[in-house]
């Protein structure tokens, strides 16, 4: 158990954090023909709108209420209904995420009351669905505002259709039996399930990449998942023949979010994403299975079953010859993965994934740093869990001779201080091109990290510093010369 | 802030665009807005000053999405990368402890990072529950002994060129005048040429172009006062009052600072721009002339006739490749004419420039430049400059960051111009970058591969698939 140690300083120094609203619109994101409108100054926009395309380098469709002064102070409400009804005048979108803002919640706004008049006054624009969710940016971070758009899109998008089941009925709390290959019949529900068709819940830790790789996987044995989001599908950075668009480019499309109640299964891939499964648990009856992360070996394997059993299929060979692989790699790279002193500041989420992957391969975790409080931090395989920023991470890592950081591209200057390298992780990645689409899920992200973790350690290793004794000799040289011609061989 | 503050600061008599109207800037209209805020501006105006601790006071949004993604270089201290932030929690704002937690960060910032100032930073929320940044700066300075300047640019206040409007404001009010310059080395001095005090506002040391002319105020005897603020210190921000001359470069935004300069001070100024050869030697003529020291003159005629000849021969072989290549310009302001006549020191073709943020005197000096039937657009949508694109016939779009993937998305060749690029291009010497990244993206293979229909998209039915021939026996 990692103790948690609260901020402790009044100001926060090379920030780790990134906002409620950021995460909230990440979600939308990753929804098809949508647009999140933030709802705040036109400043809490255009931040996030810039952080998403220098992270993505891609073009971010996000809006604003565009609060000024008089409406920060008298009322902003207009705003919201007049920023909906242009954006569905203009693009027609089929999802607009409406989060609120550190502004508007200090003005003390009612979102979901707004959303009504909205409607009530412009029934026309009916078919677009709007998702307020507040997300105030002086609580929580990134993956906290994701997690409750997520909660958000469930409760507005996803219908009603949990039939009366024995194991929802009081006293019937985790008496659920899950026949398993899953058959007909096999659930008292009132919807007819489609025997092939999973959810995913995916957490603001995942990549488009990781998303891809988690498509893969479930097709691998015959299911069809539903992701929500698909950051992978909108997010991935493809051209496309249509040259501008005003949304998203993809993304989960809003009939499958409405059908994620016919699903056989919903696997739910991060902690912060509790509440929402919960949500969609009781609003479809879906039974589901949930998981911390899919970082490294174990958690690879535990997924693995869980698809094999859902489907009832056996695991195709080649996810095998994977698993295989990636236990070579950690044959081979244990060498340098081993006793290596690691200092990670991430997302509660991906500290805990990658704290957990890294201990799996004998690293020791001597600096965790997280933004923002989580209960998973206490899982964290580290002695301790600061909540803070980078300024902390650095000072934990110089204090523990760190000799690898973690953490988004932010930490390069810290990195540089201390003269170890950085594996960037999170957002925002905008110094390295691709950073956004690695993949860290699965046996083969999972080895490819590996390799990476290591050839990190070998380019940045401290030879022993060489002695050269009093007695040696060679005859020719005086001793000034020897040291210069024996420089080369001796890196400190 | 007050409203009649914040009129004050929107009724800029120096601007062009005051004639016509009160506010200079669209009012914004929800669902359809782009661009930065206040606080945007102002953080972006005052950054560069390098040896200042910049604390941003308001929940992590503000901060958090915003610390050092500027191109702005130092050529000493690098505190002004680091991020500093209250990052107030929702405690904080409840209980009113913002103005507390504000007053222990200075001293946090000052312990730790010896800091030669503090700059605060208002935003949003605290603005609304009445912080009050002035006061604390006050017990602070007094307190600590450390220069803290408050500057009041909570984000709803208006657009970003309010905000650098602001800045320019904090700075004349609180650090401008409050100290005298040191006096020019012994060892700086040369035989025969008289040192002039001069002050480059709204110049911002984007990717370090300034570096490429800063050799050749040296080498003239002008010594740059300070910066407002590329690779500024605040030492030199505070003396700014006692320059000879300023120079508003390439903007419109801190045009503020360059009027009370010369009202307050008897600073006269000008307004410049050192994209392209035509303006860069402009500028220099333009020091000299209000300066009015014959031997400056003289050096600086020489000095442009020697520059101008040997970039005009390094370009040389780029202008061949560039030649008749048809621009398609959307940048505001200033740039709309400066840039375009650095493109056609290259003998390029700019076949029509966006004039959304020019000022009718900017649009006389676009005709005089493009002929009279210069294509004017005013609507920057990614649609319309697509179309604009196509019409023209344009063979590159020269444009700010925010369109740099309409572009790449339509696959056309690209040139960033604005502030967030990482390319300097200012001076004679950004002459050189700037047709090195113009002729690279214009000439790069990708486009034509990248515009290619995958082989199989044409193919109607499958096609005959292929059978290994039959093994002959015997």
């Amino acid at each position: 158990m990692a103790e948690i140690l609260k901020r402790s300083k009044p100001l926060a120094v090379n920030p780790l954090k990134a906002s409620q609203p950021t995460g909230a619109a990440l979600a939308f994101l990753g929804l098809k023909n949508a647009i999140p409108m933030l709802h705040g100054s036109q400043g809490c926009t255009a931040f996030g709108k810039v952080f998403f395309v220098r992270h993505f380098r891609e073009p971010i469709p996000l809006q604003t209420t565009a609060m000024d002064q008089v409406s920060s102070i008298m009322s902003a409400d207009e705003n919201v209904i007049e920023g909906l009804r242009v954006i569905c005048e203009k693009n027609a979108p089929d999802v607009i995420g409406l989060p609120t803002t550190g502004l508007s919640e200090t003005q003390g706004v009612d979102i979901k009351r707004l959303v009504r008049e909205f409607r009530d006054k412009h029934p026309q624009f009916a078919a677009t669905a709007v998702v307020p969710v507040s997300t105030p940016d002086f609580s929580g971070c990134l993956e906290s505002g994701f997690a409750l758009a997520m909660e958000a899109i469930i409760d507005v998008m996803v219908p009603e259709s949990a039939g009366p089941r024995p194991d929802l009925l009081p006293g019937g709390e985790g008496a659920i039996t899950f026949p398993l290959p899953l058959g007909e019949g096999s659930r008292v529900g009132v919807v007819a399930r489609r025997k092939k068709q999973v959810n995913v819940l995916c957490a603001s830790m995942l990549t488009p990449g990781d998303t891809e790789a988690i498509r893969d996987w479930i097709e691998a044995f015959g299911l069809r998942p539903v992701l929500l989001p698909d950051i992978g599908d909108s997010l991935d950075g493809h051209l496309v023949d249509a040259e501008t668009t005003p949304l998203t480019l993809g993304g989960t499309p809003k009939n499958e979010i409405a059908s994620m109640g016919e699903s056989v299964a919903t696997l739910v891939i991060g902690r912060s994403l509790a509440k929402a499964a919960d949500l969609l648990k009781q609003r479809t009856g879906v039974p589901d299975f949930r998981f911390d992360h899919l970082l490294g070996l174990d958690a690879c394997d535990a997924f693995t079953m869980t698809l094999a059993q859902i489907s009832g299929q056996p695991v195709p060979a080649r996810i095998d010859r994977q698993r295989a692989q990636l236990q070579d790699a950690m044959v081979d790279t244990h060498f340098m993965t081993g006793f290596l002193r690691v200092g990670i500041a991430a997302d509660p989420d991906l500290l805990l994934g990658l704290g957990q992957f890294l201990a799996g391969v004998g690293a020791e975790i001597v600096a965790a740093v997280a933004p923002a409080r989580a209960e998973v931090l206490a899982e964290v395989p580290a002695h301790a869990v600061r909540i803070g920023d980078l300024e902390d991470l650095e000072r934990g890592a110089l204090e523990h001779r760190a000799q690898l950081l973690i953490s988004n591209s932010h930490a390069a200057q810290a990195a540089e201080r201390l003269q170890i390298p950085l594996l960037r992780a999170g957002f925002p990645q905008y110094d390295w091109v691709g950073g956004y689409a690695r993949t860290w899920v699965g046996y083969r992200g999972a080895r490819a990290a590996l390799f990476d973790i290591a050839n990190l350690f070998l380019g940045n290793h401290h030879d022993t510093p060489a002695y050269r004794s009093i007695y040696r000799t060679e005859p020719g040289l005086d001793s000034q010369e020897r040291t210069a011609a024996g420089a080369g061989l001796v890196r400190h | 802030m007050k409203a009649a503050e914040i009129a004050e600061l929107l009724n800029e008599p120096a601007c062009a665009h005051n004639k016509k109207e009160k506010s200079g800037c669209a009012k914004t209209k929800p669902g359809a807005t782009a661009g930065g805020c206040s606080f945007d501006g102002a953080q972006i105006a005052l950054l560069p000053i390098a040896d200042v601790a910049h604390i941003v006071h308001g929940p992590i949004a503000c901060a958090g999405s915003s610390w050092d993604n500027r191109g702005t270089r130092s050529s000493g201290p690098t505190l002004y990368r680091i991020g500093m932030t209250t990052d107030l929690t929702e405690q904080d704002i409840v209980m009113g402890r913002g103005e507390k937690r504000l007053f222990h960060a200075i001293k946090q910032a000052i312990d730790d990072y010896a800091p030669k100032a503090v700059f605060l930073y208002s935003t949003c929320v605290p603005a609304l529950i009445g912080d009050d940044l002035g006061a604390v700066a006050k017990a602070a300075t007094e307190l600590w002994g450390v220069p803290v300047v408050p500057v009041d640019c909570a984000g709803f206040y208006g657009t970003k060129n309010l905000g650098n409007r602001i800045a320019g404001e904090a700075m004349f009010k609180h650090v401008i005048g409050t100290r005298e310059p040191e006096p020019v080395p012994a060892s700086a001095q040369r035989p025969g040429i008289t040192v002039h005090d001069v002050n480059l506002i709204g110049e911002y040391n984007i990717a370090g172009e300034f570096w490429h002319v800063a050799p050749l105020f040296d080498e003239l005897g002008l010594r740059i006062l300070s910066a407002l603020s590329g690779d500024a210190r605040f030492h030199e921000v505070q003396t700014m009052h006692r320059a000879q001359a300023s120079m508003v470069v390439c903007a419109k935004a801190l045009l503020n600072v360059a009027r009370k300069l010369e009202t307050d001070y008897g600073v006269p100024f000008f307004e410049g721009s050192f994209y392209g050869i035509t303006d860069t030697s402009q500028a220099f003529r333009d020091f000299a002339r209000l300066l009015g020291d014959d031997g400056l003159t003289a050096r600086t005629e020489a000095m442009i006739a020697r520059e101008e000849a040997r970039i005009r021969s390094a370009l040389e072989p780029w202008a061949e490749r560039l030649k008749g290549k048809r621009v398609l310009l959307y940048t505001g302001g200033v740039k709309s004419w400066s840039v375009v006549s650095a493109l056609q020191d290259l003998g390029m073709n700019v076949v029509a420039t966006g004039t959304n943020k020019s000022t009718e005197e900017d649009k006389a000096r676009i005709r005089e430049i493009m002929g009279e039937d210069a294509k004017m657009i005013t609507d920057g949508s990614p649609k319309a400059l697509l179309q604009a694109y196509k019409d023209y016939g344009a063979d590159i779009l020269i444009a700010g960051g925010r369109n740099l993937y309409t572009a790449l998305k339509a696959r056309i060749p690209f040139l960033d111009i604005n502030q967030e690029r990482e390319f300097g291009y200012a001076g004679y010497e950004g002459m050189l970058e700037l047709v090195r990244q113009l002729a690279l993206t214009l000439e790069a293979p990708v486009w034509d591969k990248v515009r290619k229909p995958a082989p199989w998209a044409a193919q109607k039915a499958a096609g005959e698939p292929l059978t290994a021939p039959e093994a002959s026996h015997g």
